[in-house]
C-alpha cells in the first residue's frame, strides 16, 4: 500500500496527489512514470511522474478526471492509501545544455513536462517555456514553470488568460524569432502532432512523450506500440519520449480510441461518471 | 481389473482412470476449471496400475526428481497425506505441477507400464493428493533448516523462482523474491488461464511458501527501481535471475498494429491477470470480436484461442503454417481446443491484416503452405504455395509466435553475458553466470518452454547458490 501524504485540486477534474513511494522516489528522473492500480478491481494505469522529493521519498502524480480509473483515483484523500504503484518506468529524459530549448505543455502535459524543464533549465540551457490549457481554470502549474523557465507564455483556447489561442500560436512565433536547439513537447496528442508539424517547418529536433494505453509498463504485453520511423516501438520501454517527426500520429490517435465503447461501460457501471462538468 | 498379484493388488485395466471434466458445451460459457480431478476412488484405482519397479524409470522424467513410485504407493495404501508429503520433499507446487506439466513428455513418457498400454496418470495422481490436502486444510508448512545468515534476491516470482526461493529458503538461507507485477506468480498468473490453472491455487500454493519463511515483495521493477548490483551492494550475497520470457514477439507484417491485434501476453494478461473476464466488475476491459484468429499452435496459442470462446467469441481459429503433426501445443491441449468447436487453419498463415477506415480489424490476407525438408529444429519446414492467397475474415488476431527474453534484467546488468537472442548465459546444470554471486534460469535462460523445466532449473540452481553461500 502506497499512502498518500498530500491531495489538491489544481481545477474541476484536475487532481494533485504525493504519494510515499521512498525507492521509486530515489530512482526516478525526469521523463519516467509510475503505473498505479488504486484497487483490487482497478485498472493499472500509467502517470507520469509530475515531481519527485528523494528526501522525503515521495512522487507527485498529476491527472485530469477522464474516465473510470481517473475518476475512482480522484475520490481517495490524504491519508488513503494506493493499492499499488510501481515505478520508475520507462527512459529517462535526454537532459544536457542544448543552448536554447523550448518547453512546451498542454492541459494536464504541463505536469510530466515541468521536472524535464527544470532539468533542462539547471543543466544550463536557455529555456522558453509555452504552457496552455483550455480556460484559466485547467491551467496548471504556471508558478512553478515559471521558475525554471527564462521566459514564459501562458496561452488559453478562450483567452481567459494569458494570451487567446493554441501553444502552437506560440510557438510559431517565437520559432520564426530565433534558433532553437530542440523542443520538448507534452500533452494531448493532437497538441503534440500540432506541435511536431509546427517544428519540422523549422527543421528543430522536437521530443514527445507518448502515453498510450498500458497494461503491465515493463515490455511484457505490447499493448503500448507505437510506429516511430517506420518501426513498432513499446512506449513502456522504448519510450515514453520519442522524436515528434517521426512518430505515426493517425495510428497512435487511433489505437488511444481502442477501448472508448468498453470505457464508456465502465464508466456507467460507476454510476454515470462525473456530472459536475455536465 | 483389479486382481491380486502376490500381496499386491494390480489394475491391469489399460487406459488410465478418465479424468471428470466439465462439459465442453458448458464449459465454454464459463472460466472454471475444465478437468475436475480425481475422487478418492479414481486415484486409488489408478494408483494400482503403477508396477512399483524397481529401477522406476519415471523418476528420470522429472525435473524436480520427485520419488514418483513411493508416493503413488502411499496413494495406494490411502495414506494421501502421506503421499503429498513425499512430493513436498522435493516440490513445493504440487497442485500447479500436476495440472500444467507436460507429463506425457517428462515422467509418464519413461513408465514401464506405457510401453504397451496407457501410462500411469502420474499427473492426476499429483493434483489428486495437492487438491486433497488443500481440501483438509492440513497444509503442511514445511520447516526451514536454522538460519545461516545468508541473504538471496530473487527476480521474477513465476515457477522458477519460487521454486529457487522455497528450496533456499528450506536451506537456511534468507530469501527475498522481487515481483515486478502486482501479484506474485509469474506466468501461473497472468498467462495460464483460470480454466486450466485457478488462480486460487496458485495463491495458495504461493502461501504454503511465505509460511516456510520467503518474503515476496511486489510492484517491484528489477532493473528500474533497483539494479542487480544494487541488490548485490545492499547486503544479498547471491541473485537469482528468473526473469521469463516477458518480450512478446509479432511476425513484422503490415497491419499489425490495428486495433484488434494483441499479443498473446496481452490478450491472456487482461483475462488472467487483470480479470477482464468479469469486465466491468474488474474494469480492464478486452474486447473479442465475433471472429478470433490466433497465430501459433503452442499451448499459449490454445489458450488464447480457447479464452476467446468463453469471452463470447462465436468462432475461434487457430491458423498455423505447419501441419498438426509439428504442433508443439500438448496433446490434452490440443483436443480441449478440438472439443470447445476451436477451427484448425493448418499449413495457413496471415501474410498482411487488413482494417476497416477507423483501424479495426476486418480479416487477413492469408497464404496457403506445404511443408518440405526438416529444419534445424527437426520439423518439416512449411513452404509458401504460390497464387495462394486468400482473404480470412477476422475482427480480433492474437499473436501467438512465441516470446522472447524479457530485456530490463540484461540491459542494466554490464557484466552479465547474454547470447545472441538476448537469454542470458547460464550453465544448465547450475544456472552460474558471467557475474559472480549471480545465477539465472528458466525462461530467461533457455527461451520459452515450460512451468517444470523452469522449476527444475530454478531447483538445480538453488543447490549451486547453496554451495556458493558457503564459500562465502
Amino acid at each position: 500500500m502506497y499512502k498518500i501524504r498530500s491531495k489538491k485540486v489544481l481545477g474541476p477534474g484536475l487532481k494533485l496527489m504525493v504519494v510515499e513511494a521512498p525507492e521509486i522516489a530515489a530512482k526516478a528522473q525526469p521523463g519516467q512514470f509510475i503505473i498505479l492500480r488504486e484497487n483490487e478491481y482497478a485498472e493499472r494505469i500509467p502517470l507520469t511522474i509530475a515531481d519527485f522529493d528523494r528526501q522525503e521519498g515521495t512522487i507527485t502524480i498529476i491527472f485530469q478526471e477522464v474516465g473510470r480509473s481517473t475518476r475512482d483515483l480522484g475520490l481517495l484523500e490524504a491519508g488513503d492509501s494506493i493499492l499499488d504503484f510501481v515505478g520508475p518506468l520507462g527512459k529517462k529524459s535526454e537532459i544536457e545544455d542544448f543552448g536554447k530549448v523550448i518547453c512546451v505543455g498542454g492541459g494536464v502535459g504541463v505536469a510530466p513536462v515541468y521536472p524535464i524543464t527544470r532539468a533542462l533549465y539547471e543543466a544550463g540551457n536557455h529555456v522558453v517555456s509555452i504552457i496552455g490549457a483550455r480556460n484559466r481554470e485547467l491551467l496548471i502549474l504556471e508558478e512553478e514553470m515559471r521558475k525554471v523557465s527564462h521566459q514564459l507564455v501562458v496561452m488559453t483556447d478562450d483567452g481567459s488568460y494569458g494570451e487567446k489561442g493554441f501553444v502552437t500560436d506560440a510557438l510559431r512565433k517565437i520559432l520564426s524569432q530565433d534558433t532553437y536547439a530542440r523542443v520538448i513537447a507534452i500533452g494531448p496528442l493532437v497538441m503534440m502532432k500540432a506541435v511536431s508539424q509546427v517544428t519540422k517547418e523549422f527543421g528543430v529536433k522536437t521530443i514527445v512523450s507518448l502515453n498510450p494505453i498500458m497494461v503491465d509498463g515493463t515490455g511484457m504485453c505490447g499493448a503500448c506500440r507505437v510506429e516511430v520511423g517506420g518501426e513498432t516501438r513499446f512506449a513502456c520501454v522504448d519510450g515514453p519520449e520519442f522524436d515528434g517527426h517521426q512518430v505515426d500520429w493517425d495510428l497512435a490517435q487511433q489505437r488511444a480510441r481502442m477501448f472508448l465503447a468498453q470505457e464508456k461501460i465502465a464508466d456507467e457501471a460507476r454510476g454515470g461518471g462525473c456530472r459536475c462538468q455536465k | 481389473m483389479s486382481e491380486v498379484d502376490g500381496k499386491r493388488k494390480v489394475n491391469k485395466q489399460p487406459n488410465k482412470q478418465p479424468m471428470p471434466s466439465q462439459d465442453p458445451k458448458v464449459r465454454i460459457k464459463n472460466f472454471s476449471e475444465v478437468a475436475l480431478g480425481y475422487t478418492e476412488e479414481d486415484a486409488v484405482i489408478e494408483a494400482e496400475r503403477c508396477l512399483n519397479c524397481k529401477k522406476a524409470p519415471c523418476r528420470q522424467g522429472c525435473p524436480v526428481e520427485i520419488d514418483i513410485p513411493a508416493f503413488i504407493a502411499r496413494i495406494r495404501e490411502r495414506d494421501f497425506a502421506g503421499a503429498i508429503a513425499k512430493i513436498k520433499e522435493k516440490n513445493n507446487l504440487p497442485a500447479i505441477c500436476g495440472r500444467v506439466c507436460p507429463q506425457e513428455s517428462q515422467c509418464e513418457k519413461y513408465c514401464l507400464v506405457g510401453k504397451k498400454n496407457e501410462p500411469v496418470a502420474i499427473g492426476r495422481l499429483e493434483r489428486f493428493v495437492a487438491d486433497y490436502e488443500m481440501a483438509h486444510g492440513g497444509e503442511t508448512v514445511q520447516k526451514p533448516a536454522s538460519p545461516t545468515g545468508k541473504k538471496v534476491a530473487i527476480v521474477g516470482s513465476g515457477p522458477a523462482g519460487l521454486t529457487a526461493a522455497a528450496d533456499l529458503c528450506m536451506m537456511g538461507h534468507d530469501v527475498t523474491v522481487f515481483e515486478a507485477l502486482h501479484t506474485p506468480g509469474g506466468v501461473l498468473v497472468y498467462g495460464i488461464p483460470e480454466f486450466r490453472l485457478p488462480k486460487e491455487i496458485v495463491r495458495r500454493e504461493i502461501t504454503n511458501i511465505e509460511k516456510m519463511g520467503v518474503k515476496i515483495r511486489t510492484n517491484m521493477v528489477i532493473g528500474k527501481v533497483l539494479t542487480v548490483d544494487e541488490l548485490l551492494q545492499s547486503g544479498y550475497h547471491a541473485v537469482f535471475i528468473g526473469t521469463g520470457a516477458g518480450l512478446p514477439y509479432f511476425m513484422n507484417i503490415p497491419g499489425e498494429n490495428y486495433n484488434g491485434v494483441y499479443s498473446a501476453n496481452e490478450f491472456l494478461t487482461r483475462s488472467n491477470l487483470m480479470k477482464a473476464y468479469r469486465f466491468p466488475e474488474y474494469i480492464t476491459p478486452i474486447v473479442v470480436g465475433k471472429r478470433v484468429a490466433v497465430i501459433g499452435a503452442g499451448n499459449v496459442a490454445m489458450d488464447a484461442a480457447r479464452t476467446a470462446l468463453r469471452l463470447g467469441a462465436e468462432e475461434s481459429y487457430i491458423v498455423y503454417r505447419r501441419s498438426e503433426k509439428e504442433m508443439p501445443a500438448r496433446k490434452e491441449e490440443i483436443k480441449h481446443a478440438h472439443e470447445e468447436g476451436v477451427k484448425f487453419h493448418l499449413l495457413t498463415s496471415p501474410i498482411e491484416i487488413l482494417a476497416d477506415e477507423e483501424g479495426k480489424v476486418r480479416g487477413m490476407t492469408c497464404l496457403r503452405y506445404e511443408l518440405g525438408e526438416p529444419d534445424e529444429s527437426g520439423r518439416r519446414s512449411p513452404i509458401p504455395i504460390e497464387g495462394s492467397e486468400f482473404f480470412m475474415e477476422v475482427d480480433t488476431v492474437v499473436m501467438a509466435i512465441g516470446q522472447g527474453p524479457n530485456p530490463l534484467v540484461p540491459e542494466t546488468t554490464p557484466d552479465l553475458e547474454i547470447n545472441r537472442r538476448g537469454n542470458i548465459v547460464a550453465d544448465p546444470e547450475t544456472g552460474k553466470t558471467s557475474k559472480p554471486g549471480v545465477f539465472a534460469g528458466g525462461d530467461i535462460v533457455t527461451g520459452a518452454a515450460t512451468v517444470i523445466l523452469a522449476m527444475g532449473a530454478g531447483k538445480k540452481a538453488a543447490r549451486a547458490i547453496n554451495d556458493y553461500l558457503a564459500t562465502l
